[in-house]
């Protein structure tokens, strides 16, 4: 049982005018086996909240507390996060070049569990995540997000997800960018590892459509850096006929 | 050493081929002020393969193939005493790479070594030339690509530290023949190549490949020139570098020129710099000459930047130490050229002489 605790968080990023802050505190609790949709406009902070957890250094934590299992986030290194049990699965994954797929899971596995993981069972485990998520073999020789179409980039983020077994997951825009058949491929993906590893999801996302597959437990509202509204799933509905711009009126 | 009888100029450094040059780092190699080696230190590694010779021959019975404006390769053509020649012979076909080493050379007198590598036509081949140890040396190496060829150069400079190292790898290549060079220079203190290329004839197509990797106070240079002779012919370069450390500094010249009677031309030449820390210099030329209109493409790309913090954070963000993640990139930086080599063995032990190179920079 892990939970993830965000207490009065801001955030600023530098720009030519100086510092402006994006996140004005936010609040959240998730736990295992919940899953917590933050829907909002565009440019009201959703991804910075998303990045500053996982520690881009982009981001300036000008106040509040970030704790996975009472332990502090913030205090550590991006890699420390990651191996701490938090994923981001991000809206632009990045290319590496010349770094293959398989060799880049491999790193990562071995980083996360401490020990190369046995290259006969890995092996098959590489291939049973990759056919859950309709991908071809060829994939893991390919280089890391290298020519990826929109929704290659996504497979192969919530294929790390299963590899990976995070206690935390955040899915930035997961959604953005796919079509009917990959959101449900990938939105399965999702479901699969809630079920295997009682992930807990912050599930970031402009559109309602992915909620059908991936049930949200809560949904809260995001505008202007901080969470103005949260209910249950019938919260998404409401969104979903009325849109944001109650919230953006504010 | 004797004084030249061809007249060259001896450089100042104010020359546009010397002015990245460190000449007063070159051993004399520029100026003659050096004592000759009698040494002969390039073998051939095992046996020779049928329908390949490798043998030593008197200078007299040998001309050179090509002129040279260089000082260094031109003192290497009048001094050198022998000529290291290996012939493939045409029509062959060599399943297994021939293997050339330098034995153990030395710092106190300088070797001049002269070589020829012919491929005669239709024979296709792989050479590969490891460099290793601590050597004063000029070298020219002629490659003579005959009509229908397929050859493949590999030139592994993996010297210790103190290497001076001056040279140029000189292809010649006929009609519809393939030649592909990949120069890889990760050691020694001042190594300075130029590999050019001079079409002979028509439908030839050249890929000048390389790597780099260079650590506080060393000084790599490599200087193409690629010689758009005649019409029809096709060159791709690219050679990409790193740099880590201070004063480490990489000359990366690309001069292509394609004559009026080169019709039908197509190239494209790219060098990329990856600079690991402050302190250190990546100079990149690109040069184009064009004289004719008529062509089916010609253009360079030149970039030199940082790590890109997208990719470590990429990298990070799945739990891999920042030390890892630096590793992963530059080894996936290099890894496009490497690759290319085609031998396991020696990817790896490039590979993991980068990853060194990169763990010393990491520790200053």
């Amino acid at each position: 049982m892990s939970t993830l605790e965000i207490r009065g968080l801001k955030v600023s990023v530098d720009t030519e005018n100086g510092p402006v802050e994006i996140l004005k505190g936010v609040d959240l609790t998730i736990k295992s086996g919940e899953t917590h949709a933050i829907m909002g406009p565009n440019g009201s902070g959703k991804s910075t909240l998303a990045y500053s957890i996982a520690g881009h250094p982009k981001y300036q934590i000008t106040g509040g507390t970030v704790t996975l299992d009472g332990v502090d986030l913030l205090d550590m290194t991006v890699d420390e996060r990651a191996r701490a049990g938090l994923f981001l699965a991000m809206q632009y994954p990045v290319e590496v070049p010349g770094v293959s797929v398989s060799n880049f899971l491999r790193t990562a596995a071995t980083a996360l569990r401490g020990e190369a993981p046995k290259l006969r069972t890995w092996v098959g485990e590489v291939k049973s995540a990759m056919a859950a998520l309709s991908m071809d073999p060829s994939f893991a020789e390919r280089n890391v997000n290298e020519g990826f179409s929109g929704g290659e980039k996504k497979r192969h983020e919530i294929m790390q997800l299963e590899l990976l077994k995070p206690k935390i997951a955040i899915l930035d825009e997961t959604d953005s960018g796919l079509d009917v058949d990959a959101l449900r491929i990938v939105s399965e993906g999702v479901v699969r590892a809630k079920a295997d590893n009682d992930l807990g999801v912050l599930l970031i996302t402009h559109y309602t459509r992915i909620l059908r597959y991936i049930k949200p437990d809560f949904v809260h509202v995001f505008a202007d850096g901080r969470i103005v509204e949260e209910g249950g799933p019938e919260l998404a509905e409401k969104l979903e006929a009325n849109g944001y711009a109650e919230y953006v009126s504010k | 050493m004797s004084t030249l009888t061809t007249n060259y100029l001896t450089p100042t450094g104010r020359e546009e081929a010397w002015r990245f040059t460190p000449l007063k780092r070159l051993g004399g190699l520029h100026n003659g002020t050096f004592k000759l080696a009698t040494r002969n230190t390039l073998a051939l590694t095992g046996a020779a393969p049928a329908g390949v010779t490798f043998e030593r021959i008197g200078r007299e019975l040998i001309s050179a193939e090509s002129v040279t404006d260089d000082v260094i390769v031109g003192r290497i053509h009048e001094a050198a005493s022998e000529v290291t020649v290996l012939k493939i012979a045409a029509n062959t076909e060599l399943a297994e790479p021939i293997s050339l080493h330098r034995l153990a050379g030395g710092l106190t007198d300088a070797e001049l070594s002269r070589v020829q590598l012919r491929i005669g036509a239709n024979a296709k081949a792989i050479v590969i030339i490891e460099n290793s140890g601590d050597h004063l040396l000029a070298e020219d190496i002629e490659i003579i690509c005959e009509p229908g060829s397929n050859l493949t150069v590999v030139s592994l400079q993996e010297w210790d530290s103190k290497t001076i190292h001056a040279g140029r790898q000189h292809a010649i290549v006929d009609r519809d023949a393939t030649f592909k060079s990949i120069i890889v220079t990760v050691g020694g203190d001042v190594v300075r190549l130029l590999p050019t290329v001079e079409f002979k004839g028509q439908g030839a197509s050249v890929e000048l490949l390389g790597v780099y990797f260079a650590t506080a106070g060393q000084f790599f240079e490599h200087r193409m020139f690629v010689d758009h002779l005649v019409p029809n012919a096709k060159s791709r370069v690219n050679y990409k570098g790193a740099l880590a450390g201070q004063d480490a500094h990489t000359v990366w010249i690309g001069d292509v020129f394609i004559r009026a009677a080169a019709e039908g031309t197509d190239t494209y030449e790219l060098n990329r710099n990856l600079l690991l820390s402050d302190g250190a210099r990546a100079d990149s030329v690109p040069n184009l000459e064009i004289e004719t209109g008529e062509i089916v493409g010609a253009g360079h790309a030149s970039t030199t930047g940082r790590f890109d913090d997208e990719q470590l954070f990429y990298l990070m963000s799945r739990g891999i130490a920042v030390e890892d993640a630096r590793r992963l990139v530059v080894r996936g930086f290099f890894n496009e050229i490497v690759s290319e080599i085609g031998n396991a063995e020696i990817q790896d032990r490039l590979m993991t002489r980068i990853d060194q190179e990169l763990e010393k920079a990491g520790a200053q």
